[in-house]
This record gives structure tokens, sequence and C-alpha cells, in this order.
């Protein structure tokens, strides 16, 4: 590696901007002629719209248009879509109930929109707004699955009749009966897999500009993937024929999964600014991020495991409610089967799996991916199953687990997943001697004297990233193809540009992916660009999701470099009168081996562009792009070991250490690398203590506002002590696994572990807040 | 926001005079609960007048057996001062746990107990430490000045001036913070005056806002430390219940920080 090659902890390019202000985001673009929207939203978790009065609006000062859902269902605009099809065990297809981007008839969440005030300024567009009167019946709502299943309850679509979306099934179930029926020892757990809102530092915004003349739109959003918002908005919503819409995200403010779909604000600034003429801009507050934006998680789950009387896991039976609020949201109907149950295997020999996942309704917030969406509902379940069968066997949870690990690869789980490598022995090894797992004995008995409650907890877990081979996400009803394109531009005078389909809001790709035009070419990354976030420019991509970024988006980058790399060493041999397969490239070189001759890059790529003196037959130009799809996902795994102390009196729980063992693949930048698993620990720990968005049984929403809900702070959290221990990754050239999500998923399950060995009792629902510890230690 | 009109006043008569002038005046103190309220469109004062740059609010003074905090003063400057940590270190220290550091910059003495937010900090050192409340009209004691949730003795138009702390012979304060808001969940101050008297007051608690806990006062009176506290029983009705804290479990901490702050005291 050089000093900015892969594996070279670079300082990221990108922050000199966002550091000194100088980030551009949605909110900071300004239009000529920019109108204001502002969503009247219900009020009600359920309610018929009986009517909507503007009048009085629309005589108020710099009021342009007060619209409704009534017109853009007239208008034709397209009802919202779930891109990926699920079928039912009966063989049926998944049922949904149809989702317009303002309700013209029924409301079905609090914050969902009616209708939309469009005016001069922000504040002139909200006081409009409150003069819009709209005449609501109020409905019974249903927030909770168990609720919402139940006959008699309030029905939210008549096209999902019960509330259910679906019943899906996986795994073999005979299989699995039959290993039950020959156990030695069966381990029950009741889990709910608590709601979360995402707050993402950037609300979400949007800028529609609509050119008459040329019939055609721009959007501007916040986006992770503004190809495919592009593709829905076209071939779905009858915005515009794609070559009519250009969709651009600048600088983004953070996703974590909430900014992969497309929301009803980007579709109704659409619409809107063909109709008023001008372009509309909207910026999300807060509370409409916590109303709007696609929640995660909210599962509630009873799993069994069954074992021999070796303690060898023979079988696993789980069955899940996953709670899709009120709406199918894009991906929703992928995230609690095929990125969950998939998982379900966690890193142990499962020889029968068998789950089924119940998707229901409520008149809540959608629910769709969010930081792991699916992995970490799975890596929960398994490893509090992991510790509750350790305490149950009366056995050494580290132990339990080694002896379960899977070690032999390729292995095929039950359920779908073949692991192609991974060495779950040496990140538990790892994790272990970093917290010091022999010395915790004494360290509770000391802790206990002192009064204080000192528990640990291990979880190992599993996740698919380099989402994904599009063949295999096809054939499980997945509506996209999911490889990544890119494409490398060498201008005349040497700088390079790459071209991604990837999207940067966080994960530092302005860095990363120069290192490896570092690593091939050696010029420094000062001489390359990252061009991403723009339809108009790049050719085509499907995003950032999924820890998919490296493995996926950066080997499309390589596959671009390659065929560069062919097209200038011909160049070079050419203008070397060598051959070309003696031409090496070093340090911004093309070298004859072993001789002194060489020529720069730069000359190369003048060369290209002058084409005064090309090989015969060849073309002008030094630029190729490449598609590239993945053959399997990839599996980062690791081992998470935290160790705590529980105040008896309060309930609260302190971290005395949280050590990470993560297995990424190559690193392309180990300080990335960093950051990004403690932003995933930081996560999964929210989860764990702090975190949850809650609803009352009418479905007002309890916590929109950080007065309520907790979002974890830096004191809330310990220093993370991270090591790493590689297998590469036999699927891609590169060798990466992914590392965006790891922490997220792996985290909340040892923050339990460890509460629940500290005070001697299993059963403890996240947020472990110290009320509920409190409780739970004083419950009889 | 609605519109409104901002006003920068140069002294507490400018400020009653400009609120009297007002159709609904409202006093911007540290603005840490104004707002907010008015950024929510809850809230929309025609005038607001800004008591943050006068003078004559501003500082902290110690006569005597006397620790006097003008209105105005940030919960910064009382954190950190050497006067209050020297007179009462555990008034200090509460102010060193309001909020954040944005809130403790801009929040105010004032501005906090004219509040009379129920989970606020202050208003249990005012009680525990038989403050009294001066204003531009009259001086109020502790006691009779929080009159419930979000209620005072204040008229309207009435600014406060200043707080006055008898020094005690001890005092001790701890908190349980929200997780969200980081005010008190429920958090306890204890002093001992120097006439020997015992006064406990408990905020985040009681459905009625900050409250005296008179079982605790007593079983210290007959043993100062945090072991008499042990058998003292708390009755969960009356408490707030809410997503963070059952009545219960605010029972429960009522005893366990008074337990810390009788063992913190100094």
């Amino acid at each position: 590696m050089g000093v900015e090659g892969i594996g070279a902890s670079v300082v990221r390019k990108e922050d000199k901007r966002f550091i000194t202000g100088k980030g551009r985001y949605v909110d900071d673009i300004k239009l000529q002629g920019m109108t204001h929207a502002h969503f009247i939203r219900s009020p009600h978790a359920h309610a018929k719209v009986k009517g909507i009065d503007s009048a009085e609006a629309l005589k108020m000062p710099g009021v342009v248009a007060v619209l409704t859902g009534q017109q853009i269902v007239d208008d034709k605009v397209g009802n919202l879509i779930c891109g990926w099809a699920i079928t039912s065990k009966d063989g049926s297809p998944m049922k949904m109930g149809a989702w317009p981007a303002m309700a013209p008839e029924t409301v079905r969440f609090v914050g969902q929109a009616v209708a939309v005030v469009i005016a001069e300024t922000k504040n002139l567009a909200r006081d409009a707004a409150e003069a819009v009167v709209v005449d609501y019946e109020e409905l019974p709502a249903v927030a909770d699955v168990h609720a919402a299943i139940k006959a008699g309850a309030p029905q939210l679509h008549p096209e999902a009749p019960g509330n259910q979306v679906y019943d899906w099934v996986i795994g073999d179930e005979g299989a699995t009966d039959a290993a039950f029926s020959k156990a030695a020892n069966v381990v029950k757990l009741d889990v709910t897999n608590n709601r979360l809102a995402p707050n993402a530092m950037e609300p979400r915004a949007a800028i529609a500009d609509y050119d008459s003349a040329e019939e055609h739109f721009t959007l501007y959003t916040t986006s992770q993937n503004p190809h495919v918002a592009r593709l829905v908005l076209s071939a779905f919503y009858n915005i515009a024929p794609e070559h009519k819409l250009r969709v651009i995200a600048p600088d983004v403010g953070g996703g974590f999964g909430s900014k992969i779909f497309i929301y009803p604000e980007e579709m109704v600034a659409l619409w809107a600014s063909k109709k008023v003429g001008r372009p509309v801009k909207w910026t999300g507050d807060r509370t409409e991020a916590f109303l709007t934006d696609a929640h995660g998680r909210d599962h509630v789950t009873h799993a069994e495991m069954a074992f021999d009387a070796n303690n060898n896991i023979t079988g696993l039976k789980v069955k899940t409610y996953a709670n899709f609020g009120a709406y199918m949201s894009l991906f929703s109907s992928s995230v609690p089967t095929y990125l969950y149950a998939t998982l379900l295997s966690g890193q142990y020999n499962i020889p029968a799996i068998h789950a089924e996942v119940i998707g229901v309704y409520t008149n809540t917030t959608p629910v769709d991916a969010y930081r792991g969406a699916g992995r970490p509902e799975a890596s929960y379940l398994i490893e509090r199953l992991m510790e509750t069968a350790a305490r149950q066997l009366k056995i050494d949870p580290a132990a339990l687990r080694r002896q379960n690990f899977i070690t032999q690869f390729p292995h095929q789980t039950p359920v779908i997943m073949a692991y192609d490598t991974g060495d779950f022995n040496a990140s538990l090894d790892a994790a272990m001697q970093a917290i010091d797992y022999a010395g915790f004995p004494a360290r509770k008995a000391k802790a206990n004297a002192g009064g204080k409650l000192r528990g640990i907890g291990v979880s190992c877990y599993i996740e698919a990233c380099g989402i994904a081979p599009s063949k295999a996400v096809g054939s499980l009803g997945a509506g996209v193809g999911l490889w990544e394109s890119a494409e490398v531009r060498v201008n005349p005078v040497g700088t390079i540009e790459i071209l991604t389909g990837s999207h940067s809001h966080g994960q530092g790709h302005e860095t990363t992916f120069c290192q490896l035009v570092a690593e091939r070419l050696g010029v420094p990354i000062s001489q390359v660009s990252i061009v991403h976030g723009d339809t108009d420019k790049v050719q085509f991509g499907m995003g950032t999701y999924g820890s998919r970024s490296a493995a996926v988006g950066l080997t499309a980058i390589l596959k671009a470099m390659e065929k560069m790399e062919a097209k200038a060493k011909k160049i070079a041999a050419h203008a070397l009168e060598a051959s070309e397969a003696d031409i090496v490239i070093e340090n911004g070189e093309f070298k004859v081996t072993g001789t002194d001759k060489a020529i720069a890059l730069p000359m190369v790529a003048l060369a290209a562009y002058t084409a005064h003196n090309l090989p015969d037959g060849m073309e002008p130009g030094l630029k190729e792009s490449a598609f590239y799809d993945p053959t399997n996902f990839t599996f980062p795994a690791g081992a998470y070991i935290c160790e705590v102390e529980v105040d008896p009196g309060t309930g609260k729980t302190s971290f005395v250490n949280f050590v990470a063992a993560d297995d990424f693949g190559r690193l392309i930048n180990p300080m990335i690398v960093e950051g990004q698993v403690h932003g995933g620990l930081a996560q999964g720990i929210g989860q764990a203590l702090l975190e949850h968005a809650i609803y009352d049984a009418n479905g007002q929403p309890v916590t929109a506002s950080f007065m309520d809900y907790s979002m974890p702070r830096a004191d809330d959290l310990p220093s993370f002590k991270l090591s790493h221990t590689t297998t590469l990754c036999p699927g891609n050239p590169l060798g990466i696994k992914g590392c965006g999500e790891a922490g997220a998923i792996g985290a909340s399950a040892a923050v339990i572990n460890a509460i629940t060995d500290a005070i001697g009792k299993n059963n403890l629902e996240m947020p472990a807040t110290p009320d509920r510890v409190w409780r739970t230690i004083h419950a009889a | 926001m609605y519109q409104t009109t901002y006003h920068r006043a140069s002294s507490v008569d400018e400020a009653a005079a400009l609120f009297a002038k007002g159709s609904e005046a409202k006093f911007l103190a540290g603005g840490q609960t104004l707002l907010p309220v008015m950024k929510q469109r809850l809230a929309s004062p025609s005038d607001v007048i800004d008591l943050g740059k006068i003078k004559e609010l501003i500082g902290i003074e110690v006569s005597g057996d006397t620790l006097t905090v003008k209105a105005a003063t940030p919960h910064y400057d009382v954190a950190t001062s050497d006067a209050v940590k020297k007179a009462i270190p555990a008034l200090a220290y509460l102010a060193s746990l309001i909020g954040d550091p944005a809130v403790r910059y801009r929040g105010t003495i004032g501005g906090s107990i004219a509040n009379n937010d129920p989970a606020a900090d202050y208003p249990a050192a005012l009680l525990a430490l038989g403050a009294t409340v001066k204003t531009n009209k009259r001086s109020i004691a502790a006691e009779d000045f929080f009159k419930g949730l979000f209620t005072t003795a204040l008229e309207d138009g009435e600014i406060i001036t200043s707080v006055s702390f008898p020094v005690p012979q001890k005092a001790g304060y701890a908190k349980m913070p929200h997780p969200a808001s980081r005010f008190a969940l429920t958090a306890v101050f204890v002093a001992q005056t120097k006439t020997g008297e015992i006064r406990v007051a408990a905020t985040g608690a009681s459905q009625s806002g900050v409250m005296r806990v008179s079982a605790i006062e007593a079983a210290l009176k007959a043993n100062w430390s945090p072991s008499a506290i042990d058998g003292v029983s708390i009755s969960a009705s009356n408490l707030l219940s809410d997503i963070h804290g059952t009545a219960e479990y605010r029972a429960n901490l009522i005893k366990v920080m008074a337990q810390r702050a009788v063992a913190a005291a100094s």
C-alpha cells in the first residue's frame, strides 16, 4: 500500500467542506422564483377526510396554491409502491392497501399529509396552513401488532383483511419439528425489538423545478440513491419519463436507510412545481422527521431453540409479528423476511430452521429499513437465545457459542444464505482477550462487594451485506437488480474523475474511492475526484445501503479501472515502443519493466486525447465504464463483548468496557472503518438502552421530539476498544465484506446480555431504561 | 414562529414599562423554554422583552450569611462561581447539571424559577435552602413562590430581580437526569440550615411540582445520615408517571437521591 493507498488511514477529503460549513445540502439551494411548501398533516391516527376548506387560506398574503390529496389522485400521480413482492405461505401475494402521496379520503397515521400550501415564504405557507380547515371524522385506531390482529380490531385497508399483509414462511417445518421432538433441551424466549426513529442529522428536503419549455423536471433531494428515485418516480408515479427527470442528491447529512425511500413529499413537490409553474421547496423539520421518516425494527417474536444432550443446537423455530405501520414503504416487505429470517442461523451450525413472519398493518408511521434492516433483529434474537440457553444449560455462554460455531466454509444454512468464509473463533478469541474475559469473575465479585451489580454479555453477530446478487434477489421477489456501475474518466492532463452510482451521505467515499485509484496508479488522491449523486452525470447507480458501497460500488470502479488501465498500457507500449505485456504502472508512470523507460500518466492521457499517435484502430479518449453484479452476499461477522455495572438503587447501567472484534475482510481506510463501527455501536447501544418510538393505544405518537425520544449522546457511551480479525471475502476481487451496519447489528444483544447477567434475571426488554431495569430487579 | 416585536430592555423599570404597553407581552430571560414554544407556534406574544442584557440583573454577591444570585445570571456563571462554590457548593453543582452546555450558557435562574417546570433543578434548591425571591415589587419566600405546575406567585408583569439564599450548614444535591431532556427525572436537594433546621425538596417527582419531603426531613432530623432514610416510606400516589419513569420508580428515586444528596452534602 502507498501512503494514500488501500489500508491507509487517509484523512477524509470531504471534511474540510463539512467542518468549515461549506457543505451544500438541499436546504442551502435557492432557485430563482422558488416557492415554499408546507404540508397539512393529520393529527389523527385514523380518520375519514370529509372535506378541506382552503378558501380563507387562499386569500392570505403570499399564498400561491393549496393543493389536496383529491387533486393529486385526479392528476393520476401514482400511488407509492412497495418494490419487493412477498408471497404468503398459502401462495397468495402480499395484500397491500393503496398509499396516495396525499390522502384523499382516509388518513391512517398521525402526520400523513392531506394537503399542501405553496407560498412565497416558508412562514407564509405555515400561516396559511393554519387557515385551511380539514373536516375529519375520527375512526378507531390501533398501534400495537397484537391488538391489530385480534378479531374486531380497527381495519386499516379493505385489501388486507385482519390487517395482515402476509404470512410468510421459510425453512423446513417437518425437519424442524423432528429436531424438537428428539431434543434433550428446549430453550424458549419472547422478545420485542423496539421501534426506532432514524433521526439523521439533516431532515429530509426536496426542491422540484419544472421547466415547461423542455417539459423537464429537476429534483434536488436528500436521497441515498438518486437513480432509484428517478426510476421509481418515472416508472410508477407518472411524474416524467426518465430522460425528462434529473435527480440530484447533493451533500446529504446521514441516512441510515431512511433516505433510501421515495417519500410523498418529493412526489408532491414535483407535481406542485408543474402545477404552479415555479420551483417548490420543502424542508422537513424535526417533528416531521419523527412523524414521517420510515421507522425501523418493531418486531414481536417467540422463538425456541432445540439442543441435544451434548448442547449442540439441533433446531430453531421462530414466529415473528412485524409491524409495518399504516402503509408498505418501498423495501419494507423484504426487511422482516429476506433480510431477517435468512440470517437466523447466526454464526451457528443449525441443521433445521423454520420461521414464520406475519406482517401487520397498524395506524403508525410506516416501517422500513433502518441501519441493519432485519439483520439486527435476527442477530438480537439469536444472541439473546444463546445467552438464555447458556444460563438454562448452565454452561459458559462463550463456550456454548464456540461449541456450535460454523467452522467449515463455504457453509449452506437451512435459510438460503451460503456463508463464503469467516473465522468466528478468531473474533471471539480477540474480543475475550481484549476484555479479559477470564478475569471477569474476580471483577464481578469486587464490584458486587461495593454494592454494584456487574455483568458481562457476549454477542456474536453475522450479517449479509454487499447487497446484492441481482439474480438471487430477483428470484426472491425484488423489483430491481442490485449491481453497481462506475465510470473512470482520465482527463487530457491526467487528473481522474470517478463517477459512481454509490452515494456518500457520511460514509467517506470521496476519500476511500480515491484510495483505490491511488493504490492502482500511484497518483496522489488530490488528483482524483469522486462524482456522485446526480443522474445527469453518473450513468446509473443503485445507491448506498446494506453495507454495499465498498463491496459492490468500489468493485465496479475497479472493473472500470482495469479496462482503462488496459487501454492506457496499450498507448504507453506504443509510445515506448515496447510490448504491452512488459508495461507496469508505478508512481503514476507506465514503465517498461526492467528498464528505465517510462511515460507519465498525463502524457498517456494527452496521447489518448490528441490521438496523434495511437495504435492503429484505437479509439481516442481514456474513459471506461463498468457494471458489477456480485455473485453472492458478503458476510461480515464479529464478536462484541461488553461489561456493565448496574446501580441497584436507580437501575442505571454504566459501561465498564465495550470491545468489538470485527471481520470486515479487507479495510480500505481503517480510520473510516473505525468511525463506522463507533457510529453503529452508538445506534445499537441507543436501541438497547435509550431509544424507543412509542405510540399510545390510539396511535398518537408519544415520542415525537428530542425532549421525549432519547438519542444516545457521548456521555451515554463508553470508549470502544476495536480490533479486526480478517478473512478476505472470496466473492469480490478486493476481498471486502462491508462495515457500515455491523455495530448496529451486534451491539444491542451484548448490552442486554450483560445487564441481565448483572441483575440475575433473564427477561428484560429494550430499551433497558433505568426505570425498567429497576423494576425488573425488584420484581417478585 | 409568529411575528413578534423584540425589545432589549436596559433597566428593570424600562422592562416593566414595555411590558405594560404590550398587548400580550412576555419577558425573555434565557429563552430556553419560551423560544422553543414560540418556534412551535404554541405561544404568540405580541412583544418579547429581553431581560438578559440588564446589568443590574446580572451577578453573584455574598454578604454575611446570604448568597445572592441576580435573576439574569446564567447557569454557567453559577456553576463556575468561586463565591457560590465556597458558600453553597451544592448550588454550584446543581447549576452544572442543568440541561447541556448550550442551555447553561443561555438559561438563567430567574427564567427557570419563573417558568417553574415541575422537573427544573433550581426550584428544589430554593425550597430546600429557604431562599427568598426578590422582585421589582416585593420579596417572596420560596415556600410561597412555587404554586404548582408552571405556576408561581408572580403577578402579571412582575420581574424577578434576584434570589437570596441563606448559606446553610450543609447542603447536597443528587439528580437522576431524564434521559432525553436532561431535566430531573427526580432530584433531591437536602439542607441543614445554620439554625439546625432540616429541609428536603424533590423536583421532577410530584404531579404538583417541586415539593418538600417531610418524611425524609423527620428521619434526617433524628439522624443526619443516608442510612436514616432506609426505613422511610414514600408513597407513589400523586407522583408523576410517564414513559421514562413510573410513579413507583420516582418514589424510589426520592429516597435514593436523598440518600446520595446527604452523602454528598458539605
